[in-house]
Formats: structure tokens, sequence, C-alpha cells
């Protein structure tokens, strides 16, 4: 008996990421994908993505939740890496060079963006995914109009041909991959880019070692209760915008790391998707919007990427229209957010009803004394 | 007691907004001097300590009079960590835990031991590791000092609520500059046994030299632990005297008592006399309301057609609940019955539908429409239960205007309501005159059973007399049964016919209005959970 | 005396800025500068009107769908899109089914509106259950009830040849043109051409009258109980007011009113566009509103017209009098600035976050 409701509590718990074990079961047979193609890509898409999604821990820890204005720091990222190939700066330096450049963007950024939310206390998840609305603006802004004028651009491989503004695409040929490719291992035709994982790993071992200093702590204080933080002596606004600026800079990095492993920029769309796919594979991983660990983020990645690599390829084959896969995994990206959201704010409520019971509970057990 | 004085109130006055709630407060308090601090609802104890722990609201709303010495010099303290700072702790009502953490890690929130490492070096302190073996074991050791065992690796979500308020007090414990603290009705949500518990653990920390402010409803506990009771009504200390000389009966007639005045013979005058055998309008049976702060347990009281009926109580001992729970507001069990009728619960609109209206106490959450006119919010009510101030267009009802400013406009000559139209919006309106708004939209439901609900609270004098006089006139005048719930007892006392006490979540009593307000006292402490 | 009077005046003045908020005027002020401008830099000023006020004949019922919501207190409406594939469920399928010409507009409005009050009824529910969090929850359902439908668009056995693709015979195109069933019914009827100005009477007359009715709702006993429910859902449950079923009823008339108002939409601009196209229709919509004077609890049909006025005329006007004066085309730049600052702006306010 116990054993059942404890079975049914990890499923009712666990729902989320079992729904996509059996979705990947079904489709990955059906998919006819070999077992070696299936593992080179997703390790190629976690080298790619998992910095990224890690990016966003921070901010839930402080109870600020999914970081929709993750976006900034990708823009933060794609800026200092079209300077850097403007500057034709290539290889692991560019890199390097371009994580660095990102940061005062995605501190300016991440300073704005905790600023606002600290006015829209209570719904933070709102108004950080308009703000990436708002913010992708003042970058087309700057992207399209003041590179070239205000901001010297040199080259004009990369310039409109108008002669101004950033070109829908800019190449990073040069530095494609150069981080994956150092140290590459193959292993049986599967590719592993063991620098990108070492880099990886650090920014694991940085974010557990985080969780113990003393503003980790405060962080998680603050995440659970802001108004007894306050009175402990927590400065509750500042560690929530240090929070943000952390998670901005991180996904600056993060864009980096992705766009070196593709090996060119969508000048005016790498970003705009890239939020909701990080936000949609740390939910697969069984995270929520008030707790999400590294282990969440490791079994989204993969659960997320194998959906991502076989749902076209099998969506063709029982449809007979690729194009059903493709719209099928759309749909349950947003799916799985909006899946996640609703079950969290119903939890929220659900705990309100139980003391009306347990009152009950207590007056009839008072009667039969 | 021959211990070294610690700390003296001299004179201490404090004003709200020309209201004056304290005046000439004078304590003294030794080291390891055990006071109990006791009063009703409103006599002051909560301003004294906010004061005495600098808390914003002392200082935003123009500060004191007088002067506090700790150790024989003068201190004035702007934030509670200042407060803290020269050794003042304080247990608040409300649990001040974040959930998610252990025991131990609450106990040192914010005061860490930390450990540097080369991160923090360079990117400053908030970056140094928290040192969990120093954590654990000054956890252990502020445990200790409390003398009551609590798991202090237990997360507080899962804790039973008397380990949180322990967890409170370790907390406090492990500050080691501590002197004196503050418990405000610690045993409140404690059971017996570690009621009992903490009535050691105070003694204790007395032993050791720490001085404890203890304020409670439960008079014995005073008895039991205090060296020294100070009484306080109406803002001033009434009687201060050694817990050995007092008696829990003495305790609570200066609690209540009034000086013989006029208040007495107002009492006296216009009032019904109500028998077992007069008609009853509504049977409440077994009633509990989970409305929290205000927790009701099974509660069974019979209210008689036409008489005003009070009932009054300390707060947080339940009376809110009542009206809130029959009314729907919050969730409840039990059954109701009105003119033989059962009604079912948790539906605001059944109850209405019965001609039943509630004036509620919490004026801007839940009895104005802040941001409408005061058309609107008097005729409200009456369009949606009633029918009223609509118009008939085929299938549509259409709002009344005209009818609507019409009542509106009625009602401000009759209740005095200072406006400048009809057409303000509620929130530009001050206190005494929203709460006439309220009164107005529950009279313009005509109902046939009023629940009104603490009316005076913080309203002005004159607003005070008006409210309750409106309120009689329409008992009188109407014939409508009311039912008011006050802190007050006095006001009670002078409106109603007879006063129902809440203790613990129960009736502890009934009696007509013209009782000796001690015999009112002794009820509310009776069974104060 | 009279100073007393100039001042009080002047503050008065202040208060009503205040009110009104930085971010509106500026773009007021902007659109005002932009008609200033037109005719100096050589547009035609009646050209100009002419779009703006057909742009404006084609979004203001899906502005006006904003109403409700906000009026029972659910918030800025990002779910929009729910209402809208309601929409397009019935102009297809008034197509599939054979009708054309004006018959088939009155179709699509007919078999839409079952849909959407299906459609509302699920939503209203699902936004009962998670008071507090509607506006993100209600963003994600419209994007997920979009990239549901894309795959619908495929899949539902539709055979019209004028709307499925041409080489494979199944599946709807991205796009269909309405020629020869209800392209400009409306807005060709009663219309006015004096000129370069052409004034779309009809559709104009469609959105009064809709207009109209939302006004005489919001008039009514249940239209008061449902402002009430916004204003202060705990009075109204005191009042014996049932919150759940205001707000229930506002999300269903919402969700139709987008439901009509996309059929409007592609009435005026003659094409129906499915797939993805309905998922970035709310932000406009939203921001219309707000920039007509609304706040995320409060709303007027006033304020409806104002928005869609200024918010259309700047999408209509920077285009081709920034391109005349600066040689530079910042139009989509400026109104995705204009229009999600004004959201972030009404979000972030002090006095509206304390509901």
């Amino acid at each position: 008996m116990r054993k059942e409701s404890k079975l049914l509590t990890f499923i009712t718990n666990n729902t989320v990421p079992l729904m996509f074990i059996l979705i990947c079961a079904v489709c990955i047979p059906i998919s006819g994908f070999s077992a070696s193609y299936l593992i080179n890509e997703i390790i190629t898409r976690m080298g790619r993505n998992v910095f990224l999604i890690l990016s966003l821990l921070i901010p839930i820890m402080a109870g600020m939740g999914l970081n929709f204005g993750m976006t900034l720091g990708a823009m933060a990222g794609e800026i200092a890496l079209i300077l850097v190939s403007d500057w034709q700066i290539w290889g692991i330096p560019g890199v390097v060079l371009a994580c660095i450049l990102s940061i005062p963007f995605s501190v300016l950024l991440g300073w704005v963006c905790g600023k606002l939310l600290n006015m829209a206390k209570g719904r933070e998840m709102i108004t950080s995914y308009i703000i990436s609305y708002f913010i992708n603006g003042i970058y087309q802004l700057v992207v399209l109009y003041m590179m070239g004028p205000i901001i010297p651009i040199s080259h004009s491989t990369i310039k409109l041909p108008r002669g101004y503004g950033i070109r829908n695409t800019v190449s990073l040929l040069n530095m494609r991959q150069c981080l994956d490719n150092a140290w590459a291992l193959r292993i049986g035709g599967v590719k592993i880019p063991v620098l990108t994982f070492v880099i990886i790993g650090l920014l694991c071992l940085f974010i557990i070692w985080f969780r113990r200093t003393k503003l980790g702590q405060d962080m998680r204080a603050v995440g659970q209760d802001m108004n007894v933080a306050r009175d402990a002596g927590i400065k509750v606004e500042r560690t929530r915008i240090i929070s943000i600026i952390m998670s901005t800079v991180l996904a600056g990095f993060g864009m980096v790391i992705y766009l070196q492993n593709m090996g060119n920029i969508a000048t005016y769309s790498s970003h705009s998707q890239i939020g909701m796919f990080c936000i949609a594979a740390l939910l697969v991983g069984g995270a929520s919007v008030d707790r999400a660990s590294i282990g969440n983020v490791f079994l989204g990645v993969i659960l997320f990427h194998t959906m991502f690599i076989v749902a076209p390829k099998a969506g063709g084959v029982i449809t007979g229209d690729t194009m059903i896969g493709e719209y099928f995994r759309v749909f349950v990206s947003y799916g799985v957010i909006t899946v996640a959201l609703v079950m969290y704010e119903a939890k929220k409520r659900k705990h309100k009803s139980r003391t009306g019971a347990e009152l009950a509970a207590a007056q009839k057990e008072e009667a039969v004394k | 007691m021959k211990n070294a004085l610690l700390m003296e109130m001299r004179n201490i006055k404090k004003d709200f907004f020309g209201n004056r709630v304290l005046s000439d407060i004078n304590i003294t308090l030794r080291e390891g001097e055990v006071l109990g601090l006791c009063g009703e609802n409103g006599a002051g104890k909560s301003t004294l300590m906010k004061i005495l722990f600098g808390m914003d609201v002392i200082r935003e709303t123009g500060g004191y009079e007088g002067d506090i010495l700790l150790r024989g010099e003068k201190v004035q303290f702007n934030t509670p960590f200042d407060a803290l700072n020269a050794g003042i702790g304080m247990v608040h009502q409300e649990f001040s835990l974040i959930p998610g953490f252990t025991a131990a890690e609450n106990i040192v929130l914010n005061r860490e031991p930390q450990k540097k490492n080369v991160i923090s070096e360079i990117f400053g302190d908030r970056l140094n590791t928290l040192d969990y073996n120093e954590i654990t074991g000054r956890a252990e050791k502020a445990i200790e000092k409390m003398g009551f065992a609590i798991d202090k690796d237990m997360v507080i979500s899962n804790m039973p609520v008397g380990h949180k308020q322990f967890t409170e007090i370790a907390r406090e414990l492990s500050k080691d500059q501590l002197k004196l603290l503050i418990l405000d009705e610690p045993t409140a949500v404690l059971t017996e046994k570690e009621a009992e518990a903490l009535l050691a653990s105070v003694r204790s920390m007395s032993e050791k030299g720490i001085a404890v402010i203890f304020i409670t409803h439960r008079l014995q506990e005073i008895l039991a632990v205090c060296d020294t009771v100070v009484v306080m009504r109406d803002g001033v200390v009434v009687s201060e005297k050694p817990a050995s000389e007092s008696s829990v009966a003495e305790i609570s007639k200066l609690m209540v008592g009034r000086s013989v005045g006029n208040a007495e013979k107002s009492v006296v005058t216009d009032k019904k006399v109500i028998k077992e055998t007069d008609k009853t309008i509504m049977s409440v049976k077994r009633l509990w309301v989970d409305m929290p702060g205000e927790t009701v347990r099974d509660v069974s009281i019979d209210i008689k057609e036409g008489e005003i009926l009070g009932i009054g109580g300390l707060a947080g001992q339940g009376k809110l609940g009542i009206p809130n729970g029959i009314m729907g507001l919050y969730e409840a069990g039990g059954t109701i019955e009105f003119e033989g009728k059962e009604i079912p619960l948790n539906s605001p609109r059944r109850c209405l539908d019965s001609g039943i209206a509630f004036v509620s106490e919490d004026r801007r959450g839940v009895g104005l429409l802040l941001d409408e006119s005061l058309e609107w919010n008097v005729a409200f009510p009456a369009m949606q239960i009633n029918g009223k101030f609509l118009k008939k267009f085929g299938p549509m009802s259409w709002r009344d205007e005209k009818g609507i400013r019409e009542v509106t406009e009625r009602y401000i000559d009759e209740l005095k309501i200072k406006c400048v139209g009809s057409k303000q919006k509620a929130k530009e309106l001050s206190g005494g005159n929203q709460q006439k708004v309220c009164l107005a939209k529950a009279f313009a439901l005509e109902p046939k059973f009023l629940f009104v609900s603490e009316p005076t609270r913080g309203i002005d004098v004159g607003a005070k007399a008006l409210v309750l006089d409106a309120l009689k006139r329409f008992n009188r005048e109407s014939g409508v049964t009311v039912v008011m719930i006050s802190s007050e007892l006095e006001e009670l006392r002078q409106t109603c016919d007879r006063v129902a006490i809440v203790s613990g979540g129960k009736i502890a009593g009934i009696l007509p209005a013209t009782a000796p307000s001690e015999d009112f006292g002794m009820l509310m402490v009776s069974m104060v959970k | 005396m009279e100073t007393i009077q100039k001042k009080t005046l002047g503050e008065r003045i202040v208060a009503a800025a205040n009110a009104f908020g930085l971010p509106r005027m500026i773009i007021a002020g902007f659109l005002l500068v932009l008609f200033i401008a037109a005719p100096l830099v050589g547009v035609n000023f009646f050209t100009q009107i002419t779009n703006t006020i057909n742009r404006f004949s084609w979004n203001a019922v899906l502005v006006l769908a904003m109403v409700p919501m906000i009026h029972s207190g659910c918030g800025l409406n990002f779910g929009l899109p729910l209402g809208i594939i309601s929409g397009l469920l019935g102009a297809t399928l008034s197509i599939q089914f054979g009708f054309t010409g004006p018959m088939s507009f009155v179709m699509a409005v007919l078999i839409a509106t079952p849909f959407a009050v299906i459609f509302g009824t699920g939503y209203g529910w699902l936004l009962n259950r998670i008071k507090g969090g509607e506006m993100m929850i209600a963003t994600y359902v419209g994007f997920s009830s979009v990239s549901f439908m894309c795959m619908m668009w495929l899949l539902i056995p539709y055979t019209h040849p004028q709307m499925v693709w041409g080489y494979s015979g199944k599946g709807l195109r991205t796009t269909i043109s309405l020629e020869g069933f209800y392209d400009k019914v409306l807005a060709n009827f009663l219309k006015i051409e004096i000129g370069n100005l052409s004034i779309p009477v009809g559709t104009l007359l469609v959105f009064a009258f809709l207009a109209f009715l939302m006004w005489a709702f919001l008039h009514t006993k249940t239209g008061t109980a449902m402002t009430a429910v916004g204003s202060n859902p705990t009075f109204a449950k005191a009042a014996g007011v049932n919150v759940d079923k205001m707000r229930m009823l506002s999300v269903v008339m919402s969700t139709w009113l987008a439901a009509i108002g996309i059929l409007i939409y592609e009435q005026g601009f003659g094409f129906i566009q499915l797939y993805m196209a309905p998922f970035n229709m709310a932000l406009p919509a939203v921001s219309a509103i707000l920039i007509g004077g609304a706040s995320v609890n409060k709303a007027s049909i006033t304020n409806v017209i104002i928005g869609t006025f200024l918010f259309q005329g700047i999408v209509t006007m920077t285009p081709t009098v920034m391109n005349s004066m600066i040689q530079m085309d910042m139009s989509e730049v400026i109104r995705v600035i204009a229009s999600n600052g004004m959201i972030l702006y009404a979000l972030t306010r002090k006095t509206e976050a304390a509901k």
C-alpha cells in the first residue's frame, strides 16, 4: 500500500521527464536513426547548450523564477562576437576575448533588468519576458543603425551593402568549433568536445561552490521569503539584482560557446528563441519555477534534444509529412513550459485549503474524546 | 533582586496623528529580571515594545517622547538593527523564519560564520564560504542555552509549529550580546508541555543574567514565571508590583477596569433584557473557521431576534473568525440555521439572499471598492442581491444611475459622510468616513440581520459616536438584529444588549451588557490559547 | 486671485500629465511630430490619414478584446492567439463548406463562435485555477495553441483548392487570398472616397456597434459585477458575486471578440494568415490599449479608440515619413521599442503592482 503511494508521488512529481522518456522511447525506433548518430548529435548539443541552461539556475535560487531575460546575455554575447570578428581575432583567443568583452554589456543589461524586476515583484516572469522583447528592440537599433556610423565596423563582409548595420549572418568560420576541437576525443565515431565539457564542469563546480557561499545563502533566503530575509538584515533588492547580473553574464558566455559551435551568428534571430529552448529543456529535466538542480539541466538537455532530433523524422514516418514533426517539437517546447507554469501556480494555491480540513478533523477528534 | 539596573524607561509618550496612545510610561528592568506585561488589545503594549525595539513605524509616525536608558546610558534606536546591536532581541508573534532552511541555518541567518577564500579576497566578503561546522556548533550552543531540545538539522517547513517558536528563541539566544529578550505571546502556538518547557527556559535565561519581557494573555504563566507584573490600560501603566503579591483575578480586573464615570452610566440605559425563551433568529452550531490568526473552534450560540449582540475578546482569539466564517469569506464548517432554515456555509450569496449583511473589519481589503465612486460602493451589493437600482430594457437590466445617486446622497446626509460628492472615489475618504460608507452599503441592502465587525477600529472619536449611534438606531428603529464584534469592551457594553466573550476560539460565556467589566475580563483570559 | 487660479491650473496640468504617464506623452508627441512633418517632407497627408484609418478599422476589435479581461482582473490578455485561432477555424471552415462572397463572412462568424466559446471556457477554467499568475500562463497558452494548430492545419482534411497546397493537394497554405470570399466586404460597404481620402465606413460601423455593445454590457448588472471583481475580488465575493463565473465570462467574451477581430482584420487585409502568424498578434493589441491610457486593471472604450489610433498611426506613419526625412527605415525598431516599452511601463508601475 505504502509502496504504491510512493510510486504514485514519484510519478506525479516527475510527470514531465517521464512523459519525455516515453515520447523518446516511442520516437527513437520509428525515426530509424543509428545509435552512434544519435549519441554524436546529443553530445554536440550538450556542449552547445548546457552552459546557457546553467545560467538559469541562479535566478531560480533567488526566487525570481525562470529568467526569460537570459536573452539579454545572449545579445551581449552576440555584440561581443560581432566586434571580435570585425577585429579579426580568431580561434580560442577570439572566444576568450569575446567572453571578456561581453561582460560589461551583460552587467549593464543585467543591472537594468534587475532594477525593473525589483519594480515588478510577484510578476517577474512576464516582466522579464517583455524586457527581452524591449531590449531586442534596442539591440536592433544598435546593430542595425549604430554599427557603422557610431561604432566603427571596418570589414565589409559583415556590414550590410548600404554601408551601415550588420548583415543577417556573420560568419565565424575561423573560430568555428575551436573550443570543441581542442583536446577532442573520438570514441567509435563519437566526437567528444573535451575542452567544452571541462568548461561546463568548471561552471557546475562553481555553482555548487557558490551555493555554499554567504551570497549564495543570502540568495536562497531571499528566494524563499523576502520579508524574513529583509528583517534579518539581508539587502534583498541588491541580492536580487546581483543574481540577475550573474545570470546575464553567464548567459553571455554561454552564447559565445553556443555560437562558436554553430559557426555563424544569425544576427537578428539567434537570440530570439534561445531563452525559450533553454527554459523548456530545463523544465523537461524535472525542474520547476522555484527549484532546479544541475541534474535537471543535464537530464533536460538529453531528453529535450533527443526529442528535437527524432521528432521531425518520426513525425514524417507516421504522418508522411516532416513538417508535422517540426511543428510537434515546437508545440512540445511551449506545452512543457505551459504545463510547468500551471503546475507551479496551482501548487501555490493548494497549500491554502489544507488547514481547513485539519481543523475539522481536530474538532471531530475532540468530540470523540 | 539585587542585580544591576539594565534598562529604564522614563516618561515615554507617543502620539499617532494626535491620538495619544502612551503617556508617561516608567518601567525599570534589572539584569536577569523577568517582567510580565499584560493588558487588553490597544492598551499600548505593542507600541511600547516597538519603541524599545526601534521599529520603523515609530520613526515614520514622528518618533516618541521620553528617554530609554540602557545600563544608565541614554539610547535611541532608529532601526531594529540598532536595538539588536545593543543587546535587545525580540521574538515576534509572526514567525520570521526561512521555510526551506534548517533550524541551524535559521538560527545563524545573516550572521553565518564564514571562511575566507581566494575568490572572496578579490570580489569581497559576500563570496566567503560558509563554515558549516561552526554553524552547527553555534546552533547547538544556542539550543543548549535555551534548554529545550529541537532538531537543528530539521527543515523549518517540516517542523511542528511549537518548534518553530523555539527556533526563533534560539536565534535570539545565539546572539552573544543579548541582554534583554522580548517575547510577544510566545506560548500562543505551543502545546501545554511545550509551554511548560518554555517557562523553564525563561527561568534558566534569567539565571544566566538575561532579562526577559514576557507578553501574554495567559495570566497563570505570568504568575508562574515573572518577577514583576506590569499591567497597562489605555496607554498608562496601572500597576507594577511583584508577581508574588498579585493574582489572576486582580490582574484581569486591572486590565479591563474603568473608573466609574459617564461610561458606566451609559451602559445601564436603554437595554433590552434577553431571555432564553426569546425567539432565536440565528442558531450557530459547532462552527469552525479557518481564518488565519483568528481560528474559530467549535462555537455554538443562539442569536435572538431584535437584539444587539456583542462579541468581544482579545485579539487572535477568534472573535473575527465568527462573522467571516458564517458569511463564507473563510473556509468554515458546522451548521447555521437562520429563521429555522439551514444556510449552507462557504457561500456568501446564500447568506446575503437570506437577508444577512456583513460589514467587514477589513475596510480596505474587503469592505470597499477603493478605486470606484461612493455610488458604486453604496449601491453595488443591493444591486447584485436585491436587484435594486436597476432598470429593465428588454432582457437586460441596466444600472439606474439616477437611483444610485439618490440613495448615495441620502446616506451621505444621514450618516454625515464628509466628501465632495457622490462621485468621489472611496480611497480618497478618511477612515471614519470610509467606515460610514461601509455601513451605508449594508443599510442599503435592507437586511434582517447585520454583522458589524470592528466598526470603530482606526477612526476618530467623533466618527466613533456617530457610527455606534447609527447602528443602534438601525436596530431600534428597523428591528434589525445586529451582531457587533469589537475589541473594545466598553464600546460593546455601551451599545449591546448582551455580550459574548470569545477566548481560545470558543465562546467563554455570554453576559448581559450590564454585568461588571471585571466579569468580562475573567472570561477573556479564561481559555486563552 | 488670478495668480492662485493659475497655480492651481498649473498643478492640475501637472497632475493630469502624471496620470497620463510619460511614455504615453512621448508616443503621442512623436505621432504629432510625424503628422506635422508629413507634409513638410512631401508625404501626402491624406494618404497617410487613409492608411491610418484603414489600419485602425482592421485592428480596433482585436484591441477591444482586451477590455473584458482587464475589467475582471485577469490582466492583459496575452492569450489572444487562442481567440484568433477560433476565428481562423471559422474562416477556413466557412470557405471549405463552399460559402462565397459576403455569406462566407457571416458563416465564418457563426462557425467561429462555438469554437471561441469552447476554447474560452477551457482557457477561463485554467485561469481560475491559477489566479495571480494569469499573464505569464496566458502567454504560453497562446503559444502552445498556435503551435498545436500548426499541426492541425496540416492534419485536418481540408480540400478546397484555393486553400490547400497546389502540389500535394492537402494541408493549408500559409497565406490564403480572400478574393471572391469576404475580401473588404465590410470596408466597401458605404465607403466614402474623396480624392486621396477613403474611409471604410462599414468596418468602422461594425467596430462602433461592438464597442457600443461592450459599453452597454459594462452598464448592466452583470457588467457592473465584472468591474467590481476586477477592482476588488474580495469585495465582490463578500457582495455575493460568483468571482470565478465572472472571470470565466470575461475570458469567453475576450476570446470571442478576438475571433471576430481577426475576421475583420482579414477582410481588410485580404488574406488569411495561418501557422505562426497569430503568434505575435497579442503584443500589438496589448500595447495599443496601454498606449490608449489603460492600465493592468482599468480600461475603457476610449482607451481602445485612442490607443488603436495612436499605435496604428505610428505603424503607418513612421516608415514613410522617417524614410523621406532621414532616408533610413527605422520604423520596425521604433515600433518594437515603443510598444514593448509601453507594456514594460505598465507592468512596473508601483500602484498597479500593489493589487
